[in-house]
């Protein structure tokens, strides 16, 4: 059942989508609402898929699956926390996709592929994975704001009349949204990470830096770090800011990638 | 559709005639008193305002003399007033209102005056009762048509002077200027008038340099900002988000390196160069630099000139609009036109049974009251019956505009009185027409 409501989720998602690709051609005001109704369906449809997950008893957040659909979940609501903030859809234009590819996965392939069944401490586990997923939503709405800003940077120099109507928010207010986001999800990425090596060491009794998993998460987690400290140090944006963001943003891929290789995680184990 | 229209507007005539022809607004109710009593019209409203005169009536033929009217009012020459002046009647009129009204005929596109001012041009004229039934409906017509051109297009959407255009520039930067700095170098008119736009958008504080310091202390006074000596230029620049410069250096007084000094100083936060100086005060080597936006005069101009093609664009959607509600605007009063020859065609038909009525009762003697009422409901109830099928025809018929036929038809048939005749007489007609003939749409 959960996976049906996963799959009218992901029907909604899709039509969100489709703004996402019409968003930077055309700029009428009626596909980002229609876009926005979509997206706010289709979280509804999400929301009864995870909370029956959930209920149903047999929850394993740390299977890829269910975990994708969660992930896919909380960008979503990053997503409409910025819309209840500055009223702008843009930055669906990055999340959208992201959030179409993991929802399609998680709804299409439901292979149990399992995290080691070893762990001791269930609530550190819990702990981890939301923390390290609000962090992954939050880099991934600062990652896409950072695209954004680039996009509008390059229309606004470019003096090109058409730069006057777009959908695009002023300058400032995607810089906004990217360094909010920034400062709200490093914390989070963090702890995050704490609570990761936490159940790592608990269950394995020592943390093996070697593990691809775990290196990728590191570099991920100190681009972070780096990207916000030139953020508040000396105000990088625009290009600088995009290719910390970008390079941020692919070692978080990376180490979701690894899931698949590291014996950390053991996905690939079962 | 007895609808005239003459009038002159920015297009047809030069200010000269348009100054002549100008109606203050202390005149403008006389003025609609004379409009309403002159021959040949009903109703009339005077449209006066810096670009247009306009004159909108309804007539008893639909072929009034408003020329004639013009040329008395005005006290002009036909050869002087004629070549300027455009005339509609009917459906073209209903049109040129509509596109009049929703700012589509305005030297500026969509700018929202216009319809404030034909909404005053038609109080004025109805409280001095220039205004009934018909003009009365169709100016309610028109303001539901501006309301949906601005509705649902983005005619109006975008300002296009260039201190206006300056400011959307600076907002698709910041947001919102709330609390930003502004800095004027070179106190110049222009600079002035943008720095007033910005201001009136929220900016908060102002400085002000310029080579001969005394003009600096002026300017800054009229905005409550600082002056700041032309030495100190770079020291203060990184103060601002929006410069603003106009000097009338031969070279360029910002350069690459200015730029960076700024950004530095302000942790990159970005700076909007607004360049109006020519030659150019700002050099274009400075604004490859990440964070710094300039404009120049060009800039500005193609900004503005865009603006007037975005609107064009919007124009062509908003004329879409008009052509669909001029037809259906066409067709409401079509089946209102088809009224009074229903009324007439009832009255014929009473006054002939009342007739009858009275010749039977000559001949049967005296009746109860209870014959008296079964004949009445009697011959009510042919009438009624036989009448049913014409009224319904006449109706539909209003709508499917082959109206004028079937009307000359049935006033053929019926030997009804002519129109004028019938028109003079409207006014009563009107009266039994609503009770008669039930709510019209």
């Amino acid at each position: 059942m959960s996976l049906l409501w996963l799959r009218c989720a992901l029907g909604c998602y899709f039509v969100s989508l489709i703004y996402a690709f019409v968003a930077l051609t055309r700029t009428r005001d009626l596909f980002s609402r229609i876009a926005l109704h979509a997206a706010s369906l289709g979280m509804v449809f999400h929301f009864v898929s995870l909370t029956e997950l959930f209920l149903s008893g047999h929850v394993v957040w740390a299977s890829v699956h269910n975990g994708e659909s969660l992930l896919a979940f909380l960008s979503m609501s990053f997503f409409m926390l910025i819309y209840a903030i500055y009223q702008t859809t843009s930055p669906g234009v990055v999340v959208f996709p992201v959030v179409f590819f993991l929802t399609f996965v998680a709804a299409v392939d439901q292979q149990p592929v399992l995290l080691t069944q070893y762990v001791s401490n269930k609530g550190w586990l819990a702990a981890h994975i939301f923390l390290i997923f609000i962090g992954y939503a939050a880099l991934l709405v600062s990652f896409g704001a950072s695209l954004l800003y680039l996009l509008q940077e390059r229309r606004l120099k470019a003096k090109k009349p058409t730069s006057l109507i777009s959908f695009l928010p002023a300058l400032e207010v995607i810089d906004q949204i990217g360094y909010r986001s920034l400062l709200l999800g490093f914390p989070f990425m963090t702890l995050g990470l704490l609570t990761g090596s936490v159940v790592a060491i608990s269950t394995y009794g020592h943390l093996d830096f070697l593990d691809p998993k775990i290196l990728l998460s590191v570099l991920m987690w100190a681009v972070y770090m780096l990207m916000v400290f030139t953020r508040w140090n000396s105000g990088w944006r625009g290009r600088r800011a995009a290719f910390l963001a970008t390079f941020a943003f692919v070692a978080a891929l990376a180490a979701w990638a690894a899931n698949y290789f590291s014996t950390i995680h053991r996905f690939a184990a079962s | 559709m007895r609808f005239q229209l003459i009038g002159v507007n920015h297009k047809s005539a030069p200010l000269e005639v348009r100054e002549r022809m100008a109606i203050p607004e202390s005149r403008l109710p006389d003025t609609c008193r004379e409009l309403a009593a002159y021959p040949g019209i009903e109703e009339g409203i005077v449209i006066s305002t810096c670009n247009r005169v306009e004159i909108v009536t309804h007539t008893t033929n639909g072929t009034a003399d408003l020329r004639g009217f013009l040329r008395d009012h005005f006290h002009l020459e036909r050869k002087e007033l004629d070549p300027h002046l455009y005339e509609f009647r009917g459906k073209d009129a209903v049109r040129h209102l509509f596109r009049v009204a929703s700012s589509l005929d305005s030297m500026v596109i969509g700018e929202a005056q216009i319809l404030g001012q034909v909404k005053e041009a038609y109080a004025t004229a109805r409280a001095v009762g220039a205004v009934r039934g018909q003009l009365d409906q169709l100016f309610s017509r028109a303001f539901a048509v501006a309301k949906r051109v601005r509705g649902e297009t983005a005619v109006g959407s975008s300002s296009v002077s260039i201190a206006s255009v300056a400011v959307e520039l600076a907002e698709r930067i910041f947001g919102t200027l709330e609390g930003k700095t502004v800095f004027i170098v070179g106190a110049g008119k222009m600079s002035e008038l943008a720095a007033r736009h910005l201001m009136a958008h929220g900016c908060a504080a102002i400085f002000v340099s310029n080579r001969t310091f005394e003009r600096a202390v002026g300017l800054a006074e009229k905005f409550n900002g600082q002056a700041i000596k032309f030495d100190d230029l770079y020291n203060s620049c990184d103060r601002a988000d929006i410069v603003i410069t106009s000097t009338g250096s031969p070279h360029a007084i910002f350069r690459r390196e200015h730029g960076e000094q700024f950004l530095a100083r302000r942790k990159n936060r970005p700076m909007f160069f607004i360049d109006i100086a020519v030659p150019r005060d700002v050099s274009p080597e400075m604004g490859k630099l990440d964070g710094i936006f300039i404009y120049d005069l060009d800039d500005l101009q193609q900004a503005v000139s865009s603006h007037v093609a975005d609107r064009r664009k919007e124009a062509e959607l908003a004329e879409a609009i008009i052509t669909g509600e001029v037809e259906r605007f066409e067709a409401r009063l079509q089946t209102l036109d088809v009224v009074p020859t229903i009324v007439s065609l009832q009255d014929h038909l009473e006054t002939i049974r009342q007739a009858e009525i009275d010749r039977v009762r000559g001949r049967m003697g005296r009746l109860t009251p209870e014959q008296e009422m079964a004949i009445e409901a009697l011959t009510r109830g042919i009438i009624n019956k036989v009448m049913h099928t014409p009224i319904t025809t006449l109706k539909t018929a209003a709508k499917e505009s082959e109206a004028t036929t079937i009307v000359g038809v049935v006033r053929r048939l019926f030997n009804l009185p002519e129109k004028e005749k019938e028109s003079a007489s409207q006014p009563a007609a009107k009266e039994t027409k609503e009770t008669e003939v039930g709510p019209h749409p």
